[in-house]
């Protein structure tokens, strides 16, 4: 740095100057101790530090990386949501779950609240409690067979197709089975449109009739690309 | 006496000879300032450095009782506020100090882009300078997690929904965000560590270097209309004008420093004491799921961009707006280097300044009383005006009853009361005829769902026999221009004559 930029005179000169006679040296000098010995060791002990450092970073990447890299099938199972009786038919209810996954430092955070149609017979429909837009969680409105959102207005259909704002897909659904008249789903990872590939349905979906056989076990209605 | 200063002056020779920090600190203290850059307006920076020092301070105090698990940081807060000794008023001044804080660093940031102060050779002060403002907004929000109740629980699974739409990396960078595949435990430590160690730890340094800078390359000169910055010439005239009529730091100009310092610092106790601190909302339960999540003051503009971006533009935007903004406040410097430094010969740095201050605050506003989002007890919650049901017949009465029982209320507003998510109701029948009304409500459109699976024949002819009376002040009913033009055409000419209009216009 030249002198005048300097704004407090030249207190970094005086501090600087110890090294300065290094700088008088004379060129042959200087390549003549780049090449010596220790300038040999000090560069092989760069190197050395810089394989350490490779080595340390495998494990901390390794640890730092690993919830990114655990595979979504690892976190999921089968939970049930109790017995179908809970459910009348006909209508949709708010369930809710223990995560699969979890831990004690969890807490309340891992009962995962989810809504259940049940259409008729063991056919259901269970749809996550996360808008598809940005996950805020949805509310069941019976009087007018509407899901709304509260944060940007998101409306879906009872089937949770979508009905108007702004998510480009219908609700989030997860898979589901009846065991010894029990209501199960394979849950344990927040659903996001990362994982739940986006399917294109029509705005308004118009329901086909029940196929008479409906509680052919297990039954599982979803995504094809869901869980992929 | 004299023994004691004589020990006293020994000790310090003591340390002063073993530490040598004399020479460097006197040196700094006293370096020459421009006079005119003694000012009122240059306090900003050493304001947010102390309020950082505050939240240093208050934050570490906070973590004693702090605990960062999801099954526990809530109710440790409601300890820490109602059981802990002025426990409250210390989680205020953290809150407050950070609310000012990232006021203070956008004003200091204001005042540096009028000044011109980042063109050379101070480019890289304000590139680190856009850093810190990165870190200090980091701060806010992961503080805001830290909260850990509903706002924030829904808040964070708002950001994973962000960072799903990222392309092909989205889900592993989810997990990375949650540190699991749900929002819980891991989610909350992730950010505890962001909050307490990552930032803080970066902001130190960037912080330690921006001051070194600004020691380092001296104070900005006050800029004059017509004073050039160029590299070739810049050294030696701020040498000059600082080595001829320089005033020393301390004290010319660091008395303002140390009196805004003091009155920021008061201004945030105040705060603190008449307003309290923020939250906690409600328990962190997902199943508790009647909550309306909304982010904190200074993020509530980007929650309203967001909502009124067109759907499909959404994911572009949130990826590519952020690089473009962040990249082109970190190229500023480099590509304006030199130049006018006068805010009055820099027209268009003044409008963007403008621009962008009453965008926020516009965004800001809409983002207090969120339009887009529906009320959703409105429908339960919010009468039916009486003024709507005096003199109407049973039909439209029974057309009420269903405009409230199937939750048209949420997103519309009735005499003032509802949600402003689509139009208010008081007029519609002069904006609307009945066809339209009908085909709009069974089939939807705009933003509005469909209701006809949801309205039987009956509910739908009493609905819309309702909304026909809404002509708010006695205007007149919408009328459908084919149907006057077809009735025109098959009524006689004379009918049309101007003699038969007169009597309405008397």
């Amino acid at each position: 740095m030249t002198e005048p930029l300097n704004p407090t005179g030249q207190p970094q000169l005086h501090i600087l100057e110890p090294q300065i006679p290094s700088s008088s040296t004379t060129a042959s000098d200087q390549r003549a101790q780049r090449s010596s010995r220790r300038a040999f060791l000090f560069k092989l002990s760069l190197l050395l530090n810089g394989a350490v450092g490779v080595v340390l970073a495998v494990p901390i990447l390794g640890y730092l990386f690993g919830p990114a890299f655990r595979r979504d099938a690892t976190y999921k199972n089968w939970v049930s949501l109790g017995p179908i009786a809970n459910f009348p038919e006909g209508q949709t209810r708010l369930a809710d779950f223990r995560n699969p996954y979890t831990t004690d430092a969890d807490g309340a955070t891992s009962n995962i609240p989810c809504w259940v149609r049940h259409i008729a017979g063991h056919q259901f429909q269970v749809f996550a409690i996360n808008c598809a837009h940005l996950g805020c969680p949805v509310r069941w409105f019976p009087q007018s067979n509407l899901f709304m959102c509260p944060c940007h207005g998101g409306v879906y259909y009872a089937d949770g197709s979508r009905a108007s704002g702004p998510p480009e897909r219908g609700l989030f659904e997860y898979q589901y089975t009846v065991v010894n008249n029990d209501l199960l789903i394979f849950a344990g990872q927040m659903p996001t449109l990362s994982n739940h590939a986006c399917v294109e349905k029509p705005l308004i979906q118009i329901e086909p009739a029940l196929p008479a056989h409906a509680d052919t076990q297990p039954f599982a209605k979803t995504d094809p690309r869901a869980d992929a | 006496m004299s023994r004691l200063k004589q020990s006293a002056i020994g000790i310090y020779a003591w340390f002063e000879r073993r530490l040598g920090l004399e020479k460097p600190l006197l040196e700094a203290a006293a370096h020459p300032t421009p006079p005119r850059s003694a000012s009122w307006w240059y306090v900003f920076g050493s304001g947010a450095t102390v309020l950082f020092m505050l939240q240093i301070v208050t934050g570490i105090l906070l973590a004693l009782v702090y605990t960062p698990s999801a099954a526990e940081a809530w109710s440790s807060l409601q300890f820490l506020d109602h059981q802990i000794t002025l426990g409250w008023f210390l989680r205020a001044i953290h809150g407050w100090g950070s609310d000012f804080m990232v006021a203070i660093v956008l004003i200091h940031m204001a005042q540096v882009f009028l000044f011109g102060a980042y063109k050379y050779p101070r480019e890289l002060t304000w590139i680190l300078g856009v850093f810190l403002l990165l870190f200090t907004l980091g701060m806010a929000f992961t503080g805001q997690v830290l909260r850990f109740d509903q706002d924030a629980y829904w808040g964070l699974g708002i950001g994973a929904s962000i960072v799903s739409r990222v392309p092909f990396i989205g889900g592993p960078l989810v997990h990375f965000m949650l540190g699991g595949p749900i929002l819980g435990g891991q989610t909350l430590s992730r950010f505890f560590a962001l909050h307490v160690f990552i930032i803080p730890g970066m902001l130190l340094g960037f912080v330690a270097l921006h001051v070194w800078m600004v020691l380092h390359l001296g104070v900005s000169e006050w800029p004059m209309p017509g004073r050039i910055v160029s590299k070739a010439t810049y050294d030696r005239e701020y040498h000059e004008l600082t080595s001829k009529d320089g005033v020393p730091f301390v004290p010319d100009a660091a008395w303002k420093d140390a009196v805004f310092a003091a009155a920021i610092l008061l201004a945030v106790m105040a705060c603190a004491l008449f307003f309290g601190p923020f939250g906690p909302s409600g328990q962190p339960d997902p199943t508790i799921i009647q909550t309306a999540p909304k982010p904190d003051f200074f993020f509530l503009w980007i929650y309203a961009v967001l909502a009124y971006l067109p759907p499909e533009l959404e994911t572009p935007f949130l990826f590519i707006a952020p690089v473009v903004v962040i990249g082109a406040m970190l190229l500023l410097p480099l590509v304006a280097g030199e130049g006018e430094k006068h805010w009055s010969r820099r027209p268009v740095a003044m409008l963007m300044v403008s621009v962008i201050a009453v965008a926020l605050g516009v965004f800001t506003h809409l983002g207090t009383f969120t339009p887009w989002s529906p009320i959703m007890d409105a429908w339960s919650g919010a009468p039916t005006p009486v003024a709507c049901l005096q003199g109407r017949s049973p039909l439209e009465r029974q057309g009420a009853l269903v405009l409230q029982n199937k939750q048209c209320r949420n997103c519309h507003a009735l005499g003032g009361a509802g949600g402003l998510r689509g139009p208010a109701l008081d007029s519609i029948a002069a904006r609307m005829t009945e066809d339209q009304m009908i085909r709009q409500v069974l089939q939807g459109g705009g933003n509005m769902p469909a209701y006809g699976n949801a309205l039987s024949p009956a509910q739908t002819r009493a609905l819309v026999a309702f909304l026909m009376t809404l002509r708010g002040n006695n205007l007149s009913p919408a009328v459908d221009g084919s149907h006057v033009l077809s009735q025109s055409e098959a009524t006689p000419p004379s009918s049309q004559s101007p003699s038969g209009s007169t009597p309405s216009t008397q």
